[in-house]
């Protein structure tokens, strides 16, 4: 048969293309420093669990919640019907998985309702990006063009490919009805539609094909176009979670290479174990993406560009120019410019230079895409890591780049270096002197009861 | 009877050479040493140590800067050399057990000492203290003077989402008798005072509004009179805060152990 060969050729081509641009984005992960995260394998599981699987952060809004959880249910559900899709286009069956029987009709009933509901999902998720201008999915300086365009797709692709699915349903059913057999599955939502494309057996047909094979190329579009999509983070934030820092988040990383220094200074005799065979000297802190570790790579290919964490900013929130939401997109941006784009679609509008960030001619990520500005106005308050639904943690980036404008550079601002002068040399953060530090317990007095 | 009585803070070099050790190390911090509005703070926590007899010391002049400031705003470098002298001192004493009024050097000594060879059990005072109330050493007869009074705790975001500490404070708040008003954004939605992360050390970059202006006039919104922080930073920027809204004469901003010390009657 000519269209399961046809089939065959599209779904090898597509997939085949999407290992190619994984491929990609793994070895733009592996820039990264290495760094090892493993052992709590179970506190990790429970996470991936509540978090990822179970959307446990979404729930702090509860309306989006529901609706992604709409989408994402009716995501995992649909594949099912993908799952049937491949076989029946492979091996030229129909409805392969009628065979469940009962079993079938729940799942076929789950997902034509699911399917509506991704649709009302969807579509109120336009209305608010487009309407109603939900401010943290529309304002800030990186929601340029592209990210815009890129949600919008995503939803209009959704709606559409539900679309495609209900058309293949109704033509489906009203062909067998013509025909005199028995199809399996319960349709609660095609059903009462059966007759609205008449009851022409080749109109019908061609409604059919067309369905069915908008369905499946679709997908494999879809699945095509997340690569270069926030989209991607449907892939990426199971393991991003499962690798969530799992240590206080006000603990910060230690620099070991820092440590040996000063043990060697303090201890003459102190022997600094040698860098691992062919390492590069590394710097201190991050200027560019290489600097920073696999993980905080990964971190910004799952960004799913929401805004919970710029929304709660405080520096954000008072007209800083920080914005955490930026400095992971920037990262993103920075990987794909340095390493390889996986794009198909390599949207101009990407780097499009926003208006009140003004970044310099050097192209690294520090000054080139995040300015020390920027950089600055955190308050390290660790509310954009508690409030990202993916487990990012952008604090860690901003503080290895400030680590870098500090320890390489000596670019923290005047009033900073004073503050460390002043720890220097009387051991507080102000210019106190120490020998005054216990002056607070002069002529204390308390009232002793009995 | 009460009666006025004069406290000798004991200091560990002392301690050390008569060869006793204390049950808890306090550590007072360089806000706690210096800055006036929170040496307050510091004489409180000691009245209330004083007061349920707890065997404490303080380091005195041989403390020093835990290196907070330093490492958020990146000198790593420096970072650890406070880190590893004060380790040294510590050590040189043989403390096990610390307590803090800062959460910022709490965080820091209980999480990030370890990675530098520093070991303690590290307790913020907002836990001793709620730790003192359960076991009824601090009882806060009828409530003392806050009770019924409107109060909102301002969660540190040191002691709250770095540490998971949002209870404590509250629990000692309870005990006050008073009634307990929450801000919109508090616990793990609490709103930064906007000190942290070496801020206080600087001036804001440009923006709308202060951080800590922003919050203030959040905590004024729940019709407060007194607004309670557990940190040094968050006491300053919140009675700044207070402050540039005119309302430092209505709403006034205490630490925990201020107000528990003074409930229990033992300031002097
Ligand atoms: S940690 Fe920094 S970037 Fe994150 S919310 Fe706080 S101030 Fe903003
Ligand atoms: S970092 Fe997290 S919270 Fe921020 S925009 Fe990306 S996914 Fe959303």
């Amino acid at each position: 048969m000519i269209s399961n060969i046809a089939f065959l050729i599209v779904a090898v081509l597509g997939i085949g293309l999407f290992v190619w641009q994984i491929r990609k984005i793994v070895r733009n992960i592996n820039m990264g420093r290495d760094k090892e995260i493993s052992g709590n394998v179970s506190e990790r599981i429970k996470l991936l669990l509540l978090v990822a699987f179970g959307q446990q952060k979404m729930f702090k809004r509860p309306l989006p919640a529901v609706l992604h959880l709409f989408v994402y249910v009716g995501f995992i559900v649909i594949n099912v019907e993908v799952i049937e899709i491949l076989i029946d286009g492979i091996f030229g069956t129909h409805r392969v998985l009628g065979v469940l029987g009962p079993v079938y009709s729940v799942l076929m009933a789950i997902n034509e309702v699911l399917a509506l509901l991704v649709i009302i999902a969807c579509v109120i998720f336009l209305a608010r990006r487009t309407l109603t201008k939900v401010p943290r999915l529309t304002r800030g300086s990186e929601m340029r063009a592209w990210p815009k365009l890129d949600a919008n797709v995503i939803l209009i692709t959704e709606i559409v490919l539900m679309f495609a699915l209900f058309a293949f349903n109704i033509a489906d059913q009203k062909l067998a009805q013509l025909s005199g057999h028995d199809l399996p599955g319960v349709f609660p939502v095609s059903g009462p539609l059966m007759n609205v494309f008449g009851s022409d057996v080749n109109t019908l047909q061609v409604i059919a094909g067309v369905g069915w094979w908008a369905h499946i190329l679709g997908i494999l579009a879809f699945m095509n176009y997340l690569p270069s999509s926030k989209h991607f983070h449907i892939i990426t934030s199971f393991p991003n979670v499962y690798y969530t820092k799992l240590e206080p988040k006000g603990q910060f990383s230690n620099v070991e290479s820092i440590t040996h220094e000063i043990k060697a200074m303090l201890d003459p005799a102190y022997v600094v174990p040698p860098a691992p065979e062919g390492a590069d000297p590394q710097k201190f802190g991050a200027k560019d993406v290489e600097d920073l570790t696999w993980k905080q790579l990964l971190d910004s290919y799952t960004c799913t560009e929401c805004g919970r964490c710029t929304s709660v900013c405080p520096a954000n929130i008072t007209g800083k120019l920080l914005s955490p939401r930026k400095i992971v997109m920037d990262t993103r941006d920075r990987m794909e410019e340095k390493g390889e784009s996986p794009l198909i679609f390599n949207p101009a509008h990407y780097n499009e230079e926003s208006e009140r960030v003004k970044v310099t001619e050097e192209r690294t990520l520090l000054r080139g895409y995040v300015t020390p500005e920027e950089l600055w106005a955190c308050t390290t308050c660790n509310a954009c890591v508690e409030s990202c639904p993916v487990n990012i943690n952008q604090l860690s980036t901003i503080i290895d780049l400030r680590r870098y404008l500090v320890l390489e550079e000596s670019a923290a601002p005047t009033s900073l270096n004073t503050m460390f002068n002043n720890i220097e040399n009387n051991g507080a953060p102000w210019a106190f002197s120490p020998s005054d530090r216990f002056n607070w317990a002069d002529d204390l007095f308390v009232v002793s009861k009995n | 009877m009460s009666e006025k009585k004069q406290i000798q803070v004991p200091v560990m070099a002392d301690l050390a050479s008569r060869g006793e050790t204390p049950e808890v190390l306090f550590w007072v911090g360089c806000a706690g040493a210096f800055d006036d509005r929170y040496k307050n703070v510091t004489r409180a926590f000691v009245r209330i140590l004083e007061h349920v007899g707890t065997k404490y010391a303080v380091l005195g002049m041989e403390e020093t800067c835990t290196g907070d400031p330093a490492k958020r705003a990146g000198n790593e470098f420096l970072f650890q050399m406070q880190a590893m002298t004060n380790i040294a001192t510590l050590d040189g004493y043989g403390i096990k057990t610390i307590v803090t009024a800062c959460p910022h050097c709490f965080n820091t000594i209980k999480n990030e000492y370890p990675a530098l060879g520093g070991n303690y059990e590290v307790i913020h005072h907002s836990t001793f203290l709620q730790n003192l109330i359960n076991e009824g050493k601090v009882k806060i007869a009828g409530g003392g003077e806050f009770k019924g009074k409107r109060i909102t705790f301002h969660d540190s975001c040191y002691l709250g989402r770095a540490n998971n500490i949002y209870e404590a404070p509250r629990e000692v708040l309870a005990a006050l008798d008073a009634d307990l008003v929450e801000m919109k954004r508090s616990r793990a939605n609490g709103l930064c005072c906007g000190a942290g992360g070496a801020q206080m050390w600087k001036e804001p970059e440009p923006g709308n509004k202060d951080i800590n202006v922003e919050r203030a006039e959040e905590a004024i919104g729940t019709g407060a009179t007194i607004i309670a922080s557990a940190c040094p930073f968050c006491m300053t920027m919140m009675a700044d805060g207070v402050k540039s809204q005119n309302k430092e004469d209505s709403v006034q901003v205490f630490d925990i152990a201020e107000l528990i010390a003074q409930a229990e009657g033992i300031n002097a």
